[in-house]
């Protein structure tokens, strides 16, 4: 497929708190996420949507293209070096003020336009949800902004060609294949296969990527390296960049208003400690027939 | 998320020895590769940036690939179908992902598709794959024979074979046969030259040979005619992809099940000379298993390191009598030991590495231009301390590793003898590193020149000079292992009265190797101590053990009387 022509992708990531290490600082008075309190990694399924861009890349090789999109603060632009590491090509921080506290729709209506500007594209894949929101409503939305077909807990590719490409769902009771004609999106599921380790000669090539604001920092030695080597620049984009409206954008363009922020503390209920002996093993059988959990 | 590399900072440690700065230079001759190519580092910093990055990502697949996959390839193990061995799943996987992240061919030069490594890095990344899967580390491990291609092949086959080698392509060093196995002279296998395809062709029987179904092959051949010595062998390499070998067996082993061990027919098989003819054996086999011989001493440092974390989780986590069991004597001593035959081991592995990486990077550059008067003196110097070590690691580090492996199981009492825990894997990986590559015996040999000639003792003057100026806070382990030394000098001296060439001598041999090689092991880890005192408890555990150790030998050799050996004789 794709003989002599470059088969664009475009992967949208997002660099996430580790909802794993969640700290008293966690969020802030307005409901939102604190970011800066807590460690920021590559949120898990779309680094499985990386991964199934790099398998279409592995086998289409120069003909592929894989532009990752990040939508953040500064520091989100470890994450286009994160994809970079493992075989992306260029990636786009989309980066400004206005996007601060966006709700799902805004951050569709900021990354479609994003999607849009990076020129003709093919596929679009993101994962499902991002670990902080759990919504799985972005990629869906962009979908619908950008007016594409859109296949969503996507598993795996079962076979790409010129024109459709067939994949299998991952849902709650089984599995579903379908086929989406190109351009198209995809939201990949937890289950999809993880993704690659980094390269190591992508690695050390892209260390030192930077982003403008990131070298505009103090402390970037070696300035004339980023002029020397243009693939040490990594691009960063504002809301001008993309041409947004800026009312759509931010707290203005949420509709969602969290309203209170609860601390649920499960406690134990109606729980019985059972010893672990003969005696014990019989009062749990007779406890679950009796319940009708077997039997 | 488990990592073999940034969860033992004993590793990243090696990387900030002083040493460094010169190896890394040589190495990267001027930082020239990075007008040439977009992964070469600018300076120092960015080399060791490079190397603990690089390490981090080895660190990672091993922690989240090799280590969860290794129970399961062991039980596999290896099969052959269709004359070709196919690897269990687990290994596929650990191979393919390596690959995937570049880090094959880790020490060859950026031109070849490698990472231009030095030595420290490269056997480094081989101590935590095997800490990993010890037995996924000899096809890991075997990318060495890269290197004797670089150093020794022409430039044609250095252009067809080595770009492959960061693709993938895996290696073999096939050497051993049914009747050549220590004596590596009585090698049989036929090589002859065949006018008509001009090229030589090879025929006969490699027995017991690691990863013998590799890509690419190295192999020892006779190639002159009636000779029935070393002077008569080549070295040739052979592509799998000529399909002219035939796999008779793989060995059904005790341990290293993921790692196959292949008796292979070479059928009128078309292979290349590498280097020179009648240097097969004495220069580039030598110099191979000299490469070989520090892999498996890394080896052997990942098992001992695997072992002494299991040991320590089970102590911490096992109770009887009302308490953990690591807080019974009997028990923290074993733990203190595997701990510091382990630390001790790994101070010496890259030791000797540094030795081999500068001697390495000089003998490269003499290739392309002279050498100073200054830097051919430090040829000679690192060259000969690393031919002086590396017999020396190889028989510490795996003699360590198989008590440290025992002690693991004592440690988990019956439920270690079970397959319910991987100490009982460990154990039988640990037992084939005291012997492959030149078991245990054959390092004496090797390095009982060092203690006839007196330069472990010329080693031990020259770390005691630099010890002395800094050794603030740890006199009393100077003055042991000062003690140590006169303890060997003592001994040394007897043994000398015997005559170096006498039998009595040879008998005592490894015990007068040991002798030599309790201090220099304490100096090394001393001179680790004073740049990071997380040793010092290691040190002073090891010093007791050396103490001990050294009285024993020493007694047995002060009590000896001349041509007492016979007796042992049947």
């Amino acid at each position: 497929m794709y003989n002599n022509k470059i088969f664009n992708i475009v992967v949208l990531a997002k660099q996430v708190p580790d909802t794993r290490n969640v700290g008293k600082d966690a969020m802030k008075e307005d409901g939102t996420v604190n970011r800066a309190a807590l460690p920021a990694i590559f949120n898990p399924e779309d680094l499985s949507a990386l991964e199934m861009a790099l398998t279409i890349k592995d086998k289409l090789l120069e003909n592929c293209k894989i532009t990752v999109i990040t939508m953040g603060p500064v520091r989100a632009a470890d994450i286009i070096r994160e994809a970079l590491y493992r075989g992306a090509d260029q990636g786009v921080v989309l980066s400004d003020r206005k996007f601060a506290g966006s709700d799902t729709l805004a951050t569709s209506y900021a990354l479609a336009l994003a999607v849009k500007k990076t020129g003709h594209f093919d596929l679009v894949i993101a994962g499902r949800q991002a670990i902080d929101g759990d919504t799985a409503q972005v990629g869906p939305q962009i979908a619908e902004k950008l007016n594409l077909p859109q296949i969503t807990y996507s598993e795996e590719i079962m076979n790409i060609t010129d024109t459709r490409v067939r994949v299998k769902r991952r849902l709650e009771r089984g599995i579903e294949i379908v086929e989406a004609p190109f351009p198209c999106l995809l939201t990949v599921h937890g289950s999809a296969a993880p993704c690659r380790a980094r390269n190591a000669k992508k690695l050390m090539k892209y260390k030192h990527a930077k982003t403008p604001s990131e070298l505009a920092e103090p402390g970037t030695e070696n300035q004339s390296r980023y002029s020397q080597k243009p693939f040490l620049n990594i691009e960063e984009w504002t809301a001008d960049h993309v041409n947004a409206i800026p009312e759509r954008l931010g707290l203005s363009g949420s509709p969602t208003k969290v309203k209170k922020i609860e601390n649920v503390v499960l406690v134990k209920k109606e729980s019985q400690n059972i010893n672990p002996n003969e005696e014990g093993i019989h009062l749990l059988i007779r406890e679950l027939v009796n319940t009708r959990v077997i039997g | 998320m488990e990592n073999f590399y940034t969860d033992n900072e004993a590793l990243k440690f090696q990387l900030s020895h002083p040493l460094m700065r010169r190896i890394v230079d040589l190495k990267e001759r001027d930082y020239a590769d990075n007008n040439q190519f977009d992964d070469a580092p600018v300076d120092f910093e960015d080399a060791i940036d490079s190397y603990d990055r690089v390490l981090e990502i080895v660190g990672e697949i091993t922690g989240e690939i090799l280590a969860p996959n290794a129970e399961e390839v062991d039980r596999v193990g290896v099969r052959v179908e269709n004359n070709a061995v196919v690897y269990a799943p687990g290994t596929q996987e650990a191979h393919e992902a390596l690959t995937k992240a570049g880090l094959y061919g880790m020490s060859l030069p950026r031109r070849f598709g490698g990472l231009n490594f030095a030595y420290v890095p490269y056997v480094m990344a081989a101590e935590i794959v095997s800490r990993g899967d010890t037995a996924f580390a000899n096809i890991w491990g075997l990318q060495d024979c890269a290197e004797t291609l670089h150093e020794f092949a022409s430039e044609e086959i250095q252009q067809a074979f080595l770009p492959r080698v960061n693709k993938g392509a895996t290696c073999s060093m096939d050497l051993t046969e049914p009747d050549a196995g220590s004596d590596l002279q009585a090698v049989r296998l036929k090589a002859s030259w065949d006018e008509t395809s001009q090229c030589w062709r090879l025929n006969g029987v490699k027995r017991f040979i690691t990863n013998g179904d590799a890509d690419i092959k190295l192999v020892l051949a006779r190639s002159e005619e009636g000779t029935t010595d070393a002077r008569g062998l080549s070295y040739f390499v052979y592509d799998r992809a000529e399909g002219a070998t035939t796999i008779r067996r793989v060995e059904n082993k005790l341990g290293i099940h993921g790692s196959p061990t292949v008796e292979l027919v070479f059928n009128n098989a078309p292979a290349k000379l590498v280097g020179e003819r009648r240097f097969g054996l004495i220069k580039y086999v030598m110099s191979l298993m000299n490469g070989a011989r520090l892999g498996v001493a890394a080896q052997a440092v990942g098992l001992s390191e695997n072992a002494c974390r299991e040991a320590e989780r089970y102590a911490a986590e096992r109770e009887q009598f009302g308490k953990a069991i690591k807080h019974f004597p009997q028990v923290y001593e074993m733990l203190a030991l595997s701990r510091a035959k382990t630390d001790v081991a790994r101070a010496l592995l890259y030791e000797t590495c540094r030795f081999v990486d500068i001697y390495k990077a000089l003998t490269l550059t003499s290739k392309e231009r002279p050498l100073t008067a200054e830097e051919k003196t430090e040829l000679k110097y690192y060259q000969k301390n690393a031919d002086l070590y590396t017999p020396l690691l190889k028989l510490f580090a795996t003699e360590f590793c198989n008590q440290v492996a025992y002690d693991a199981i004592q440690v988990h009492g019956g439920s270690g003898y079970m397959k319910d825990y991987p100490v009982e894997r460990l154990y039988r990986d640990a037992r084939i590193t005291n012997i492959y590559e030149g078991t245990t015996q054959l390092q004496v040999v090797a390095a009982i020149r060092g203690v006839g000639n007196g330069q472990y003792l010329n080693m031990l003057r020259e770390y005691d000079s630099k010890v002395a100026e800094h050794v603030t806070g740890y006199e009393q382990e100077l003055e042991h292992l000062r003690a140590l030394v006169a303890r060997y000098e003592q001994a040394l001296a007897k043994a000398n009265a015997w005559g170096t060439t006498s039998e009595t001598y040879d008998f005592h041999a490894r015990r007068l190797v040991e002798l030599a090689g309790y201090p220099i092991m304490g100096y090394v880890l001393l001179l680790d101590t004073l740049r990071n005192n997380r040793f010092a408890r290691s040190l002073r555990v090891f010093l007791q053990f050396a103490e001990g150790e050294t009285a024993k030998h020493a007694a047995i050799i002060e009590t000896f009387e001349k041509d007492r050996e016979t007796d042992y004789k049947y």
